[in-house]
């Protein structure tokens, strides 16, 4: 099972430069939605063992990364529409261009970190650090509301890649409690995007300079 | 008793989303402060430990502090809370008033959590309770605070969980079976991966630095507190980032046994010296008196974890200093509120003359001012000089310099604002509105500084005991 890990994480990588040069919200989305699913696979593949505490995680993922969070964000998307486009202010070019600098850095960082054990593809890392680094570029550099909790998805993606190293350590309260905490929070912010559509007829965080010095 | 103080603020946060009147519905809030720091007082003064769930949760020393303060802080604004909303009744408080609740739960579940997931899931619920507490005002710039607030909160608490994970993994690439419990982690610390460690270290103090607000990762912090009313405000500046600050606190106490000290010291110093700095540069010419507020909580920020880097007394000085920085931030922005709200405006172009206006809050505004730059007889000036005392008898004698320089540029900076605020005299439109001092809205403003100065001429036995033991936790002798 576990030698499925290396090409999921292939795709999950190349995904990121699905979502780093898509110019449209849905593409965008549906790249995360694809790398939740992923993610809820990757982790019955790490595990080896089909337990029932193993299943309701991967599918709890599943359902929360790969359907509940991208129908609320599609929602979103009709709800507050003005326009459909991503409305980079870097460049797709350069984004994909950053996003391979990026993970080329992550492989190279990953080396200085010694991974001890032999069971695990040596794949995870790397791919976790660069989904992090995706996550922060589109983040940092796309201004439309949804795109930057798009951004943090992919960057929590990240994060939970690196956790697949984890398995026997992390509880299964503290995993849940950390895809409910991740829920809440897509959720309020999807409320406060609906207010912010409301308030300026726009959904572009460009909006949002009057406080500062 | 673990799992009550825990739950009795989460099942009264429920009470208040079914309560239907809008103007009894408040009430909770002083009820939930009282029944939470009655049952702390027990907690604190009974001498068997206190643990559940199988070393998930526990009371250590550190965590006592920290309980005591959140404790104090949440039922001294409690009763301000039902006098504010008072002022507020077109506004539906129902989820003002579940949040604040929620809150107070979800900060003793970070002091009480053993385990860093749960931890971590904690500080993470601690932002989502915040975030409509922020938006109250439902104007277009709270929407913009809040909006920063819980997606740089998010972002930064996204690392953190990264750095719990790269710590976790440092204790299987050692071969030891990988865990996150705290105690587990401190005693196979010297056996655990350097360079993860390393790793994670940095991780988490960016991550949960960026929930303290420590430069660089403070800018979400000007916007909220300049949006969030002062009762907000207080309890975020005393009680959140306490919870924030216990959190590195956790790490660091992991790097101290490993033993790690110099490299988590020497990147507490540098971060603590340098959130110091970049305030005080926003201090200057500041003309936003609740940013300024902001900044001022930054400042003292990087005091709390430039004393814990120099380690020792300055150690001491630091818990210390958390707690008497609490206690007078809840002078500050309860006063600052009154003013705002007076005023209709935090900028000094319109506020003028708060002493003639507010004859108590501009009073307490300006007394709390002297006391968190460090004047005596406050408690701040005790535990700032504590710190100074710390590094300059551990030889940093060029950090002490700084550390000096850099409060005295603050004294200055928030000193041209705060008298621009409270001298003068009032614009006749600011007369005109319907805000007065009373009662309600002040006396918790009085206990708050009565309690700063209190800590300034004498500090309990029982509370220099409790020091003395978190810092003996803390700093742990591999």
């Amino acid at each position: 099972m576990k030698d499925f890990i290396d090409p999921i994480l292939v795709v999950v990588l190349l995904l990121n430069f699905v979502a780093l040069g898509a110019s449209r919200l849905r593409t965008l989305i549906q790249a995360v939605a694809v790398q939740g699913i992923l993610l809820g696979f990757m982790i019955v593949m790490a595990h080896g063992s089909f337990m029932i505490w193993v299943a309701l995680m991967a599918g709890a993922t599943v359902a929360l990364k790969g359907v509940v969070i991208p129908r609320m964000l599609f929602h979103a998307v009709r709800e507050v529409v003005i326009r459909r486009e991503v409305e980079p202010i870097v460049g797709f070019v350069a984004s994909l261009f950053l996003g391979a600098v990026g993970t080329a850095l992550a492989l190279l960082f990953s080396k200085t970190l010694p991974i001890a054990h032999d069971h695990m593809s040596s794949l995870v890392v790397p791919a976790s650090l660069s989904t992090v680094l995706t996550g922060f570029l589109i983040l940092t550099t796309r201004s439309k509301a949804i795109t930057q909790v798009v951004g943090y998805l992919i960057l929590e993606n990240g994060v939970f890649i690196f956790g697949l190293l984890l398995m026997e350590a992390i509880p299964f309260l503290v995993e849940l409690g950390v895809l409910l905490d991740l829920f809440v929070a897509i959720f309020v912010m999807g409320i406060i995007i609906h207010k912010i559509s409301r308030e300026f007829s726009s959904v572009s965080t460009s909006m949002l300079s009057e406080l500062k010095e | 008793m673990v799992f009550l103080l825990i739950f009795v603020p989460l099942i009264i946060a429920v009470a208040a989303l079914v309560v239907p009147s809008n103007r009894w519905r408040p009430w909770l809030i002083p009820l939930a402060g009282v029944i939470h720091l009655g049952m702390t007082v027990w907690t604190l003064s009974c001498a068997h430990p206190v643990a559940g769930l199988q070393g998930w949760l526990a009371l250590d020393p550190l965590g006592k502090l920290v309980l005591g303060l959140i404790s104090v802080i949440f039922t001294i604004c409690g009763f301000y809370a039902p006098a504010y909303l008072a002022l507020r009744p077109e506004r539906q408080n129902r989820f003002f008033c579940a949040c604040l609740l929620g809150m107070l739960g979800m900060m003793t579940l970070v002091v009480l959590s053993h385990h860093l997931g749960l931890m971590w899931v904690a500080i993470e619920a601690t932002t989502l309770c915040t975030a409509p507490l922020l938006f109250f005002n439902h104007s277009a710039r709270s929407l913009e605070a809040t909006w920063k607030y819980l997606l740089i909160g998010s972002v930064g608490i996204a690392l953190a969980l990264l750095g719990s994970f790269f710590l976790a993994y440092s204790s299987l690439h050692a071969g030891l079976v990988p865990t996150l419990l705290l105690d587990d982690l401190v005693k196979m610390a010297p056996q655990l991966s350097r360079p993860w460690l390393h790793a994670a270290f940095v991780l988490l103090l960016v991550g949960y630095g960026t929930k303290m607000g420590l430069a660089p990762m403070h800018t979400w912090k000007p916007d909220a507190y300049g949006e969030a009313p002062g009762l907000v405000g207080a309890l975020l500046a005393g009680g959140v980032t306490s919870c924030a600050f216990l959190s590195i606190l956790r790490f660091y106490q992991i790097c101290l046994a490993a033993p790690e000290a110099a490299f988590a010291r020497e990147i507490l110093v540098f971060i603590g010296l340098f959130s110091m700095a970049v305030a005080a540069v926003f201090m200057v010419r500041q003309r936003d008196f609740k940013r300024m507020l902001a900044y001022s909580s930054v400042e003292h920020m990087g005091i709390l974890v430039l004393g814990i880097g120099l380690g020792g007394l300055a150690a001491f000085g630091a818990l210390l200093h958390m707690i008497t920085n609490g206690v007078t931030k809840g002078v500050l922005f309860l006063s600052a509120g009154n003013i705002h709200r007076a005023y209709g405006s935090k900028l000094t172009d319109d506020v003028r003359g708060a002493m003639r206006r507010l004859p108590v809050s501009g009073v307490t505004f300006l007394a709390g001012f002297l006391i968190v730059t460090g004047s005596p007889p406050g408690g701040p000036f005790i535990s700032e000089f504590t710190i100074l005392t710390g590094a300059i008898n551990g030889g940093h004698y060029a950090v002490a310099a700084l550390y000096l320089a850099v409060l005295a540029i603050v004294f200055i900076g928030m000193g041209t604002t705060v008298l621009r605020v409270v001298q003068g005299v009032p614009s006749p439109q600011a007369a005109s509105t319907a805000y007065r001092d009373r009662p309600q809205l002040v006396i918790p403003i009085l206990i708050f500084l009565g309690l700063s100065i209190l800590l300034g001429l004498y500090i309990p036995n029982s509370l220099t005991t409790a020091l003395h033991d978190a810092v003996a936790y803390l700093e742990v002798k591999p």
